[in-house]
């Protein structure tokens, strides 16, 4: 008998309260609760976080690797985007 | 699919020429140190050598279980139950950090599970010896744990992504699973007699097998070349063997422990301690199936998964009744 598997869920744990959720892996579990508590088990057995949050896998849209170019190279040469592309004259502080 | 984001897949077959031009663009990524990530181009090569590795490994987390988790009702106090109830929990957490390494490469864990389960498979040899008395718990973490320890800091910079990111959290837990043992070995070594001698007994029946982990002689091993220029493996077998008896036999001697190995001798002008030759012969037999425990090892786990079929039945059954519901 093939058996249906429990789906795949994407965790994130925010460490500390001022940081960002960040992703620390997967696991399976049949709903929301139980990939909670999954969570807790797997991925927090050290204080390693204050948070969790879990996301079914299928859910999640990423972009291709293929677009890579497209998507991230036009902002290579927008170096007038950052602050150290302007001469600020000697004296001139505060800026 | 089972990869993280797997909405889209690169569903296009390249022509040889394109091919070869991709097989060169990745060895170029792999050798300027760039990690390779789960929905990247890469050759079907190192996407199965991936998968035999990492799903081997998490098998070795999963039935690594069996041989610790037969002393956890019987440790000797309530501090050393809870830190081996701790330390067994966390090779579950391993081998499931592992096969979701693994899935990120298209193999489903189901897939995976199967595969052990009917044999095909392999994990680790050492896990196929039994655990006699409370010292092999000691010599387990020592020797065992410090064994996966030596050949698992290296893959934490395995050029594929998700599994050296599953190595460093596993790494980060192992230390505490190594000076368990060591302690429990100090404990029994600093011991009565009786415990003395169960802790030199321990250390005679797992240091040969504990040197079998790290598998065959360079001189066999069909895969390492490859796997070396894929910068999967950064040492060699027999490296890694030579650093793990380097630092493990101090230790033994600092507990007044002997090792059963009586060509053991530090060559003073290398610093290395040169050792008699492993029985190959052994490891092979283990390997094949024929081992002490091989056996009550497959049942266990065999057991455990049909036992557990119904428990999975009906979470899945719950979950679609809450969400007709909702
Ligand atoms: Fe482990
Ligand atoms: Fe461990």
């Amino acid at each position: 008998m093939t058996e249906r598997e429990l789906p795949l869920w994407e965790v994130f744990i925010r460490s500390r309260t001022g940081l960002n959720h960040r992703h620390v892996g997967s696991l399976h579990a049949a709903d929301a609760a139980m990939a909670m508590q999954n969570a807790r088990d797997l991925y927090c057995r050290r204080q390693e976080g204050v948070s969790i949050w879990v996301v079914e896998s299928g859910l999640i849209h990423a972009s291709d690797p293929s677009d890579k170019e497209s998507l991230f190279d036009p902002a290579e040469d927008k170096i007038y985007r950052h602050p150290t592309f302007y001469d600020v004259p000697d004296g001139v502080e505060n800026i | 699919m089972y990869t993280q984001g797997l909405d889209q897949s690169d569903t296009r077959t390249p022509g040889p020429e394109e091919e070869a031009q991709l097989v060169q663009a990745f060895q170029a990524r792999i050798d300027a140190e760039e990690k390779i990530e789960p929905r990247d181009w890469m050759p079907d090569a190192y996407r199965r050598t991936l998968v035999r590795q990492i799903s081997q490994h998490a098998h070795s987390e999963i039935v690594g279980m069996l041989p610790e988790g037969n002393w956890i009702t019987r440790a000797p106090s309530l501090k050393r139950k809870a830190i081996l109830l701790a330390k067994v929990q966390d090779e579950a957490g391993h081998g499931l950090y592992l096969y979701s390494a693994a899935e990120t490469l298209g193999t489903s864990r189901q897939q995976m599970v199967d595969q052990l389960l009917s044999g095909k498979a392999k994990y680790s040899s050492i896990f196929n010896y039994p655990t006699l008395n409370w010292a092999d718990i000691g010599a387990i973490g020592w020797l065992v744990d410090g064994a996966a320890i030596m050949n698992q800091i290296p893959l934490c910079r395995c050029s594929y992504g998700p599994y050296s990111r599953a190595m460093v959290r596993v790494c980060k837990e192992e230390s505490f699973h190594q000076r368990q043992g060591y302690e429990i070995m100090t404990v029994m070594a600093r011991g009565t007699d009786a415990q003395r001698r169960m802790a030199q007994d321990a250390l005679e029946r797992w240091w040969w097998p504990s040197l079998m982990m790290f598998g065959p002689s360079d001189s066999d091993s069909a895969h390492t070349a490859q796997s070396m220029r894929w910068k999967i493996k950064r040492f060699t077998n027999d490296e890694l063997r030579q650093k793990f008896v380097d630092v493990t036999v101090p230790q033994g001697h600092f507990l007044g422990l002997e090792f059963p190995d009586p060509e053991l001798k530090l060559d003073e002008q290398t610093g290395h301690w040169n050792f008699g030759p492993i029985d190959w012969s052994e490891f092979k037999q283990v390997l094949e199936g024929n081992g002490p425990c091989n056996a009550e090892r497959m049942r266990a786990r065999q057991t455990a998964h049909q036992e557990g079929a119904w428990v999975r039945q009906a979470l899945l059954a719950h979950a679609e009744k809450h969400e007709d519901i909702r």
